[in-house]
């Protein structure tokens, strides 16, 4: 834990950085990779709605009022669940009223409906008399989907909005939007690719993840927000101050991640591996997926994408070539300082110095003069740079009448 | 805040008053278990058949406002399907009560129609002419039209007479009652020779309005309802004089033309029924763009509270211009045939708002306004094939065992890992989500009893995850604070400086994720709705124990020399912060 402390500390003071916004191709490249192949997955495997989604049959089993019991109703479950039946697979099998059971079951074929009445009747001892099929509907009809999707545009819109006046950057707004984007995504791809049944608490989970993810990259933004307040005073550019915030939230990033991870984890286990089927391992594998990809977008993609939309705008370029110049300055300070030889000519004239002072420029160059000429290609570009330092801004006094120390002759006499 | 945290104690003491005064609260309403949803502890289902053949459409959409009316403040997580082609089944968590299943299955159809006539008929056996024909409109063929002007006219101004003079307990009523009785009694005779031949047609299709056949001439009649309502036409006033309370079958609601109809409820002063002849419809129930109960000012009776739309509230208006005033000028607010209420117009209504009193008891006004809030169904049920029986649970036993199990064995990994990493920290953390669970738990037992919040498999997951969320704001904040220790504060320093940047990060997450309850709680429907309402709750309790709890208890802990001067288990020694030495605070 020790050795995680420090790394915490090295993170926070820039001793120790990950470069996350530096390396955005490779980012964008991983992240791209598993879009595709969720949607590849979605387009090819489609979604596996449930019961709730698309209606199916629904066997009422009329039995003595003795027999109606939950553990007749679990029996009933595994044994329908039991037949291989791809459709039965989340099946749903109530109790109703004393002297009925009632077990619904996605869509089924003639042939597989006789095959379940087959398997009612051997499970509970009743005959074919006893068992009635019916067509159910949807519960969560066109309607609900309908009116869901209104609320997720609205609430969309809203959120763009929110950041935006929180932050003042629309900026933050669509990489924060596009993270988002992204974690839904790849939650509905593995949906799709692990052939789990979407029900009404897939969607719940998927829900939550919109929550969180963005919760998580509002966290992230918090910081980057913090360190690129005052640039000027930092020394630093846009990106490395984005990156800085980064490596400075990632154990907070990593914590968090691990204590929501933990339970849900947990539940995911327990609903997948001990029970199989059921809500429970719908809803923990959306949480589990969304809430890691919401982690994982908030540090690899929402950070880079905001910092290099960031690096278009002109003054953060400016301040970046600003910087440039600066660090070159600082690293040899006497670079644009010709070296004197002995006999070196002196020339009168100035302006017949080409503008060179680099000990690979060629000789005559060199032998133009000793006047100290400007660096003028700290961006390898061959453009002018801008000076190391900014314009001196006015101080903060001016236009007030500030304080004199006058000479001891003049000062009050006490 | 400065003064929180000089007095960290306070805060702690008032958020555990408060959190008593809920738990008070739980004990006053006396379930100390939460209500569980359909899928732990089934419920009862209701199976509606519809009354003749349905349109899919139809039935989809009656599927929908039922689906809007039991799930009406959205947390109760009620169940609605279609079945075949004419069935609606609705499950509704836990016992249900009578209420409930009149707010399902009411068809809710509201109309605003003029009264033209009105009197008070005995619900006593009504002689088998009359009682067969009664039911819909009007049924009365051109053929009798001059017959039944001439005997009709006289009484209509009778009639009249009794609605001017009828304040609705007045003793003149009494007298006039068996006048008009008798005068019924003479209508029989008047048309012995249609009845015999038009009662059965009638009784056969009693639901059809194209029986009723109104002459062109007939129809320009009430074209214009007011004046038709000082003067009706003499075809309606003959039906109306044929008519006997109650009805023996019911009544069909045609809006484009005049109703005669029953009350809802006996006048409780003369224990009588009274029966209405009534305009076509004026303001359609479709008009209505919400519906509340609630007291009036200076009364005692609940009351249902309406709003008009505003092609509704101009025609109110145009009515109330024209019979604001006068007492004999009467108009009634019908639902589903029936007539609820006859009131007179004080004033002129300019807004729009409109409201129905009655006999209502507080859960009567409650179900019809949450019927009236989602619109009419658009097909009627057969109350005789509807049926109501209690279901179980959907879901195995064991899976909520299993859930409750994984669920715990993970927040103790997560109080260990809190522990091992925060060491001292982490029982601030562990007390935290102990609070937090504790006012979850409060707020879940009130909800149930007050908004119907039922627990669902989901939702429970859902507060097991939602304990992730809650302690990121403490570890948020925890980060902070060895930020600030880092950059060289003392603890004490350290902790309010980080605290008030932990503040702005945890609101602003925290807004986002209430943004997207209180959102999809407005929109959605169903279960989306219910899981809404679980994150915007976890997500404000997050934010209480954050600011009341978590934040007085660091400063208050920032008092102790084991923290401040860094012991080895505090969690905030030099080696856990990785620096070398830790900065001094003012006594260290």
């Amino acid at each position: 834990m020790g050795k995680f402390s420090r790394l915490g500390n090295d993170l926070y003071t820039g001793r120790k950085s990950i470069d996350f916004v530096g390396r955005t191709r490779l980012w964008y490249t991983i992240s791209g990779l598993i879009i595709v192949a969720a949607i590849l997955g979605l387009y090819f495997r489609g979604l596996n709605f449930g019961l709730e989604f698309r209606g199916g049959a629904q066997f009422t089993v009329s039995m003595d009022s003795s027999q109606v019991t939950q553990d007749n109703a679990d029996k009933l479950r595994n044994a329908v669940a039991d037949t291989g039946i791809p459709s039965t697979q989340q099946v749903v099998v109530t109790t109703a009223g004393r002297n009925s059971i009632l077990i619904e079951t996605e869509p089924l074929t003639p042939v597989e409906s006789v095959q379940v009445q087959n398997t009612i009747e051997q499970t509970v001892n009743v005959t074919k008399a006893d068992i009635s099929t019916d067509e159910i509907g949807p519960s969560w009809g066109k309607e609900v989907a309908k009116r869901s999707i209104i609320g997720l545009i609205v609430f969309l819109i809203l959120v763009v909005l929110l950041i935006w006046g929180y932050f003042r950057q629309w900026k933050m707004s669509v990489a924060a939007i596009v993270a988002l984007a992204h974690d839904l995504i790849i939650t509905i791809g593995i949906y799709a690719l692990s052939g789990f049944e979407v029900t009404p608490a897939t969607v719940t989970g998927v829900l939550t993840i919109l929550g969180f993810s963005l919760y998580d990259t509002v966290v992230v933004f918090d910081k980057v927000r913090e360190n690129t307040k005052n640039l000027r005073a930092s020394h630093m550019t846009y990106a490395e101050a984005a990156n800085l915030a980064v490596n400075q939230t990632l154990v907070r990033s990593i914590n968090t991640s691990i204590v929501a991870l933990i339970p849900v984890g947990a539940i995911l286990y327990v609903g997948a591996v001990q029970l199989g089927s059921g809500a429970l391992k719908d809803l923990a594998l959306a949480l589990f997926v969304g809430m890691a990809a919401g982690a994982y977008s908030s540090i690899f993609i929402a950070t880079p994408l905001l910092a290099h939309m960031k690096s278009r705008e002109a003054d953060v370029q400016e301040l970046e070539k600003r910087l440039k110049a600066r660090r070159r300055h600082e690293v040899d300070r006497y670079a644009s300082v010709p070296t004197y030889t002995d006999d070196m000519p002196i020339t009168s004239d100035p302006d017949a110095a080409p503008a060179a002072g680099r000990e690979e420029a060629p000789a005559a160059a060199r032998t133009g003069g000793n006047r100290p000429t400007p660096n003028t290609d700290p961006t390898g570009r061959g453009r002018v740079a801008p000076q190391p330092r900014g314009p001196v801004r006015p101080s903060s006094s001016s236009g007030r009448v500030q304080p004199t120390r006058q000479s001891r002759s003049k000062r009050g006499k006490k | 805040m400065a003064r929180t945290s000089a007095r960290p104690g306070r805060t702690v003491t008032v958020f555990f008053i408060g959190l008593a005064l809920a738990y008070v609260l739980v004990a006053v309403v006396g379930t100390w278990k939460p209500a569980l949803g359909l899928d732990l502890e089934g419920g009862t289902q209701i199976t509606l058949t519809a009354k003749g053949s349905v349109s899919k459409d139809n039935l989809n959409e009656a599927a929908n406002i039922i689906d809007s009316r039991v799930n009406g403040s959205g947390v109760t997580e009620a169940a609605v399907t279609t079945q075949g082609n004419n069935q609606i089944v609705v499950q509704i968590p836990g016992n249900t009560s009578n209420n409930l299943i009149q707010t399902v299955v009411r068809q809710a159809q509201l109309r605003f129609r003029l009264v033209a006539q009105v009197a008070p008929t005995t619900p006593t056996p009504t002689p088998p002419a009359p009682s067969s024909s009664p039911t819909t409109g009007l049924p009365v063929p051109p053929t009798s039209t001059p017959k039944a002007q001439k005997s009709g006219q006289p009484k209509a101004k009778q009639s009249k007479q009794t609605g001017k003079n009828r304040p609705p307990a007045l003793l003149g009523k009494k007298n006039l009652a068996p006048d008009t009785k008798k005068k019924n009694k003479n209508k029989p005779s008047n048309k012995p020779s249609q009845s015999p031949t038009q009662s059965p047609t009638q009784g056969a299709a009693p639901t059809s309005t194209s029986e009723v056949t109104y002459t062109a001439q007939n129809q320009q009649a009430f074209q214009d309802a007011l004046t038709w309502q000082t003067s009706p036409d003499p075809q309606s006033v003959a039906v109306y004089n044929a008519f006997t309370c109650p009805a023996k079958t019911p009544v069909v609601d045609d809006p484009t033309i005049p109703l005669v109809t029953c009350s809802q409820d006996v006048d409780p002063n003369t224990g009588q029924y009274t029966k209405y002849l009534l305009s076509p419809a004026l303001i359609e129930g479709t008009s209505i763009t919400s519906a509340s109960a609630g007291i009036p000012q200076n009364q005692v009776q609940w009351a249902v509270n309406l709003q008009l739309d505003g092609k509704g509230s101009d025609e109110q208006r145009r009515l109330s211009q024209a019979m604001a005033g006068d007492q004999s000028k009467t108009f009634a607010i019908v639902l589903d045939g029936k007539v609820i209420s006859a009131p007179f117009f004080q004033g002129v209504i300019a807004g729009g708002t409109s409201q129905i009193t009655g006999n209502f008891t507080e859960d009567e006004a409650k179900s019809l306004a949450t019927s009236l809030k989602y619109g009419a169904l658009p097909i009627t049920f057969d109350k005789s094939k509807q049926t109501i029986q209690q279901i179980g649970p959907s879901l195995a036993g064991d899976q909520l065992t299993a859930g409750i199990t994984a669920g715990i064995a993970g927040l103790l990994l997560v109080m260990i890992y809190c522990l091992f990493y925060y060491r001292g920290l982490g029982l601030v953390v562990i007390a935290s989500l102990l609070v937090a669970g504790a006012t979850t738990y409060a707020m879940v037992l009130l909800l149930a009893k007050t908004a119907g919040f039922t627990l669902t498999l989901p939702g429970i997951a859902g507060l097991i995850v939602a304990v992730g969320i809650t302690a990121d704001s403490f570890i948020v904040f925890f980060e902070r604070i060895r930020d600030e220790m880092r950059s060289g504060k003392s603890m004490r320093v350290a902790v309010e400086a980080g605290w008030v940047r932990a503040r702005a990060t945890c609101v602003a997450a925290d807004s986002v994720s209430i943004l997207a309850a209180v959102v999809l709680y407005i929109f959605a429907a169903g279960v989306v709705k219910g899981f809404a309402f679980a994150l915007g709750l976890s997500t404000v309790i997050d934010l209480a124990v954050f600011f009341w709890f978590t934040h007085p208890m660091v400063s208050w802990l920032a008092r102790f020399p084991f923290f401040y001067k860094g012991h080895k288990l505090s969690g905030l020694d030099a080696e856990n912060l990785g620096l070398d030495r830790l900065p001094a605070g003012g006594r260290a």
